[in-house]
């Protein structure tokens, strides 16, 4: 468990972070360094550079102007899990970042460390396309990013060489719920279902539903989105009809955990629950 | 006095351990010490056709590097050692590194000493070995198979031995019974995981001829007098010290590889070695536990009454024997019957190699199988015969008045009374409302499992006689001149709290403050020869000695204080802790006075040397075996297949009791690991033989959120096999807690007709087994 020799910078700015990263050979941002440490430690990935967020502290924050927030790259799970503003306006970023994990990963590791993983089985991701949050990326020039392009693949995002994430900005989301059944070491989603909806008095006037762990990267289930709208948020039986076939067309991923077939049964009936959750009031 | 033996005392040896006070292997640091670092194979059959060294051994830091190849030609000869007592057991050499050929992912073939521990990871990248792959044999089944690829090809088989037992009819039984439950019950294979994995620092004293070895070990003496044979040196020149263990459950209750290379290592090089495994290499290369596939059979009578009993017992062995393996599934043989009257019984063990690492003891060792099968096949007979499982139980329990109770595997269970841990239990758990609940539940689409165990184990490990090697066990007492007591065990305490128990017992029976009581153990060098902790033996064969020593010390005490007031030893006793005249409560001695007038050596009457201590040995005339029931309550969601344990219950029988916390803090793990097993963990190699449960992302160890509140009572029913009246709690929560959860399980599909699936019982495989009928139907 001993890592490959490498260089270890602690910038105290973005810019002189950037600097350090156009600099150096193959560097490595770190954040929480709960993904990237193991990794490291094992050899599977042999960065060159590690450049340490950590001495831009301003970075960790969750903020609310009106129904719109910004969460800094560097908040910790463990903020989020504990923001009870979040609870109420986007209780779906707060079940992810509840159900993330354990404490001590929690206390460490951050929503932007987590987002530009980009582990295809991470809580984050569905929660983000269902928010359909934005994502601003440093580097030549600051960019937005949408959720919907910023996940490409299995530990892949729209992060450029030489770029950083610094922070993440979404809408409320008031009728929002995220829902996982996990693996039983690892902790992570064998699937995990965000829904986002927005409800005219009892019925779903419209919804926004993704899923993680199932395929290679995180996806919308564009159909059952399609088929809630208009459904009453009392009937059930309608809910759960409307969320069969979530996985229709993704190739889902096989484990010893869970099969393929396993997964996307799952992911209909996590769907179902993430749907009727959000439609409790919080 | 008299009040510390039974109670509730906190463990001593706590602020140390969660204060990070304590010292384990990793702890140690010695002037000029050195790293290795174990180059392993990564196929799991192979020829070693070159092994280059020449790059590792240049790089920065790098002392030495040897091959498995280097070290024969430096003379090594000596295999690693297994203990048994098998006629015809096949027994292949096993090299600390592997020479010519590789039989499992992980086995050590290379070894880089460097300065630092960054530099011999860094150089291990330079060692260059090309392997030519041979076939693989992973599954049990096939490397039984005549036309299996070898493991070791000099054998001519893979199976290493095949033990044949039959006891009464077994084959009039069947014939004569109203009904036969035939049954295969895999019970799949475990990675131990302790919090600690393995460590050595070992250290070469030149001018002495010495070799001192810190390993994670819950043996050191047994630890030292192989090593002593496999490094060729007087046991005399070697020391083993055990430090803090940071967790065994058995897999420290070896002899390892590493262990034997580091020490020569240290001699070789002269500078002290340390090795810390790695998570992933504990996984590959520390031993593994169970992994057997059981056909069984059982016959009854239509009144549920058990008559006869078949097993055909395939235990993976692994690719080469560790300390035990080959004797840890006879366990499994022994005690098949369980609690039960069982006369006619037809059992064959067979251990098979395969290309994997070694089983070897891990909680329970090869008792967790026979429980698991034997506990299964009940409640499947219960089932045919639309017998309630408790009734069934009942009705095949040895009686409280049979014991001892010999059974037809041979054993004489010492004593018992399993039908009242069993009423006790389904009192607690309020049984027939549960089974009410469940019914009305049903109704509703939810499915409530109730799930019994029932079960008697072997433990106190034992009488020499029915050992692989010796069984007793020793303690030393000293009264020290100003009256504080020095306790020296044999065994090997790592987190079983006997520093505890142990000064509890003295404290109490030498009239000494518990803080004044020393317990030293784990060093070779301090403490009289022991065999160590395992097979829950602490209490039952290293406190009886101590029981003994007390009692020698008691003795010479009387005998001192007798002299002082002039009168007859034969008028004076000990009460409540210190030395009384009959008779005359006016006087009294404290042991510390005794102790003191020992010292002083001049007031003592004649023959009586000075000093007041005592080193004794027990030796156990047989096993202890406790007992109990445990009731798990579960729900299985119909849509998901995810387990949900609601309740759980147990009522266990561990004899007399020492410490209570320490007793029930011994079952809360155990039935955390038995329940791990039954719900999670899963050692799993592919068709190649790669492990694809390295790490902990992927081998499911429960994580605190997955352990249900544990509801305990207990029973005590002394052994009669020590003079403690204590029988063994470090395994019985393990044994008892696998096949509760199962059944309950089991009972919760029952509405779907399924009556058996194997471990580990992961989502998937219940929802598969429940969706047949799960389309919005509501089985009856």
């Amino acid at each position: 468990m001993i890592p490959a020799t490498f260089n270890y910078f602690r910038p105290h700015s973005i810019e002189e972070a950037l600097l350090l990263l156009r600099q150096g050979e193959v560097a490595k941002i770190l954040a929480g360094g709960q993904s990237l440490v193991p990794m490291m430690k094992l050899r599977l990935t042999e960065p060159k550079t590690l450049i340490d967020l950590q001495g831009v502290p301003e970075l960790a924050y969750v903020t609310w102007a009106g129904g719109h927030c910004t969460v800094g790259t560097l908040a910790t799970h463990a903020m989020l899990a504990a923001d009870a503003d979040l609870r109420q306006k986007a209780a779906v970023l707060w079940d992810a970042a509840n159900a993330l994990g354990d404490p001590q990963v929690r206390n460490l590791g951050t929503i932007g460390g987590a987002c530009v993983h980009a582990d295809p089985a991470a809580d984050y991701p569905a929660a983000m396309l269902a928010l359909e949050a934005c994502f601003i990326v440093a580097g030549e020039k600051t960019r937005e990013v949408p959720a919907a392009e910023f996940f490409k693949g299995t530990f892949e995002t729209a992060v450029g060489d030489g770029e950083i994430l610094t922070k993440i900005t979404f809408d409320a989301a008031p009728h929002s719920a995220y829902v996982k059944l996990e693996h039983p070491a690892s902790h992570y989603a064998l699937v995990g279902v965000a829904a986002v909806l927005m409800m005219s008095r009892d019925a779903i006037e419209d919804a926004r539903v993704a899923i993680t762990g199932l395929a290679d990267a995180p996806f919308r289930a564009s159909a059952v989105e399609r088929a809630l709208r208009g459904v009453k948020a009392n009937n059930v039986a309608a809910i759960k009809s409307a969320c069969a076939g979530a996985a229709a067309g993704q190739s889902a991923r096989s484990d010893i955990e869970a099969s393929a077939a396993y997964r996307a049964a799952m992911a209909d009936v996590l769907t179902a629950r993430a749907v009727l959750r959000a439609t409790e009031p919080r | 006095m008299a009040t510390l033996v039974g109670a509730p005392v906190r463990r001593r040896e706590d602020p140390r351990l969660i204060t990070g006070r304590a010292t384990y292997v990793d702890d140690i640091k010695l002037v000029g010490m050195v790293h290795a670092v174990f180059i392993r194979s990564p196929y799991a059959h192979a020829k070693i056709a070159r092994i280059d060294l020449r790059e590792a051994k240049a790089f920065r830091g790098v002392l030495a590097a040897f091959s498995g190849e280097d070290l024969h030609a430096t003379g090594w000869k000596a295999s690693l050692p297994v203990a048994h007592k098998m006629a015809d057991l096949k027994a292949p050499p096993h090299f600390p590194l592997a020479v010519d050929e590789v039989r499992f992912v992980g086995e050590a073939v290379a070894v880089i000493v460097a300065a630092d521990p960054y530099a011999a990871r860094d150089a291990a990248e330079l060692v260059e070995v090309e392997y030519d792959e041979l076939p693989v044999v992973i599954d049990i089944e096939k490397a039984a198979a005549s036309d299996a690829p070898l493991v070791h090809r000099d054998l001519g088989t893979n199976v290493a031995y095949t033990l044949p037992f039959k006891a009464g009819d077994p084959d009039g039984a069947f014939a004569g019974a109203d009904v036969v439950v035939k049954q295969r019950i895999i019970n799949q294979r475990l990675a131990p995981v302790p919090i600690e994995t393995r460590g050595v620092v070992a250290r070469w004293d030149a001018g002495a001829g010495r070799v001192t070895i810190h390993s994670s070990t819950q043996i050191p003496h047994l630890l030292r007098t192989q090593l002593s044979l496999v490094l060729g040196l007087p046991e005399n020149k070697v020391r083993a010290i055990a430090p803090e263990v940071g967790g065994g459950f058995g897999a420290k209750l070896n002899v390892y590889a590493e262990e034997a290379v580091v020490a020569w290592l240290a001699m070789r090089l002269d500078r002290p070695i340390k090795w810390s495994e790695t998570r992933s290499e504990c996984f590959q290369a520390m031993i593994h536990g169970r992994d057997q596939i059981d056909d069984c059979e059982i016959a009854a009578k239509r009144d549920g009454t058990i008559v006869g009993l078949r097993l055909r017992i395939l235990a993976n062995l692994g690719a080469y024997h560790q300390l035990l393996t080959p004797v840890i599934p006879t366990l499994t043989m022994l005690m098949a019957p369980g609690p039960y009257r069982i006369s006619n019984v037809d059992i064959e063990v067979k251990g098979v190699f395969t290309n994997t690492m070694s089983t070897d003891a891990y909680r329970g060792a090869g008792r967790p199988e026979a429980t698991y099968l034997i506990e299964r096949l009940v409640d499947l007979v219960a089932q045919k015969l639309e017998l309630d499982p408790a009734e069934i139980r009942r009705r095949n329990f040895i009686e409280a008045s049979a014991f001892p109770f010999t059974t037809a595997t041979g054993l004489t269970y010492d004593t018992g009374d399993y039908a009242t841990t069993m009423e006790k239990a389904l009192q607690l758990a309020d049984y027939s409302s549960l089974r009410a609940r469940q019914e009305a539940l049903r109704k509703e689409g939810r499915y409530l499992g109730i799930g019994l165990s029932t079960y008697v184990e072997v433990c106190g490990m034992g009488p020499s006689a029915a050992m692989p090697a010796a069984g007793w066990d020793s303690a030393t007492v000293r009264v020290e001149p100003t009256g504080s007591v020095t306790v020296l065990t044999g065994i090997s305490p790592h987190g079983q709290g006997e520093e505890t128990t142990f000064a509890q017992l003295v404290a109490d029976e030498l009239g000494v403050p518990i803080e004044n009581v020393e317990v030293v153990h784990g060093d070779t060098d301090k403490v009289q020869y022991g065999v160590g902790t395992f097979g829950s033996r602490g209490s039952a064969v290293g406190g009886s000695a101590l029981k003994l020593a007390i009692e020698t010390i008691q003795a010479k005490a009387l005998k001192i204080a007798a002299h002082q007031w002039e009168a007859n030893p034969d008028d004076l006793e000990y009460r409540d802790g210190s030395i009384r005249m009959r008779g005359d409560p006016s006087r009294s001695m404290t042991t510390a006075e005794a102790g003191f007038l020992a010292f002083m050596g001049d007031k003592l009457p004649a023959g009586l040397e000075p000093g007041l201590d005592a080193t004794r040995r027990f030796e156990p005339p047989n096993f202890v075996y406790p007992f109990g029931t445990h009731v798990c309550v579960v729900e299985v969601d119909a849509e998901t297949g995810r387990v949900k344990i609601e309740r759980y219950v147990a009522v266990d029988d561990c004899g007399k009791v020492l410490n209570p916390m320490i007793v029930e803090g011994q079952i809360h793990g155990g039935i955390a690991q038995g329940m791990a097993q039954a719900l999670y963990e899963e050692v799993v190699y592919d068709e190649y033989g790669q492990l694809r449960t390295g790490t902990l992302m992927d081998y499911a160890v429960p994580h605190a959120e997955q352990v249900p509140h544990f509801e305990l009572e207990r029973t005590v029913t002394e052994t009669t096999v020590n003079p403690l009246g204590v029988k063994g709690v470090g395994e019985a929560g393990t044994i008892g807690s696998t096949p509760a959860v199962v059944n309950a399980v089991m009972d919760a599909l029952a509405p779907f007709g399924v009556t058996h699936l194997d471990m580990p019982l992961r989502p998937e495989k219940l929802w598969k087994a429940m969706a047949p009928r799960s389309n919005g139907k509501v089985p009856a």
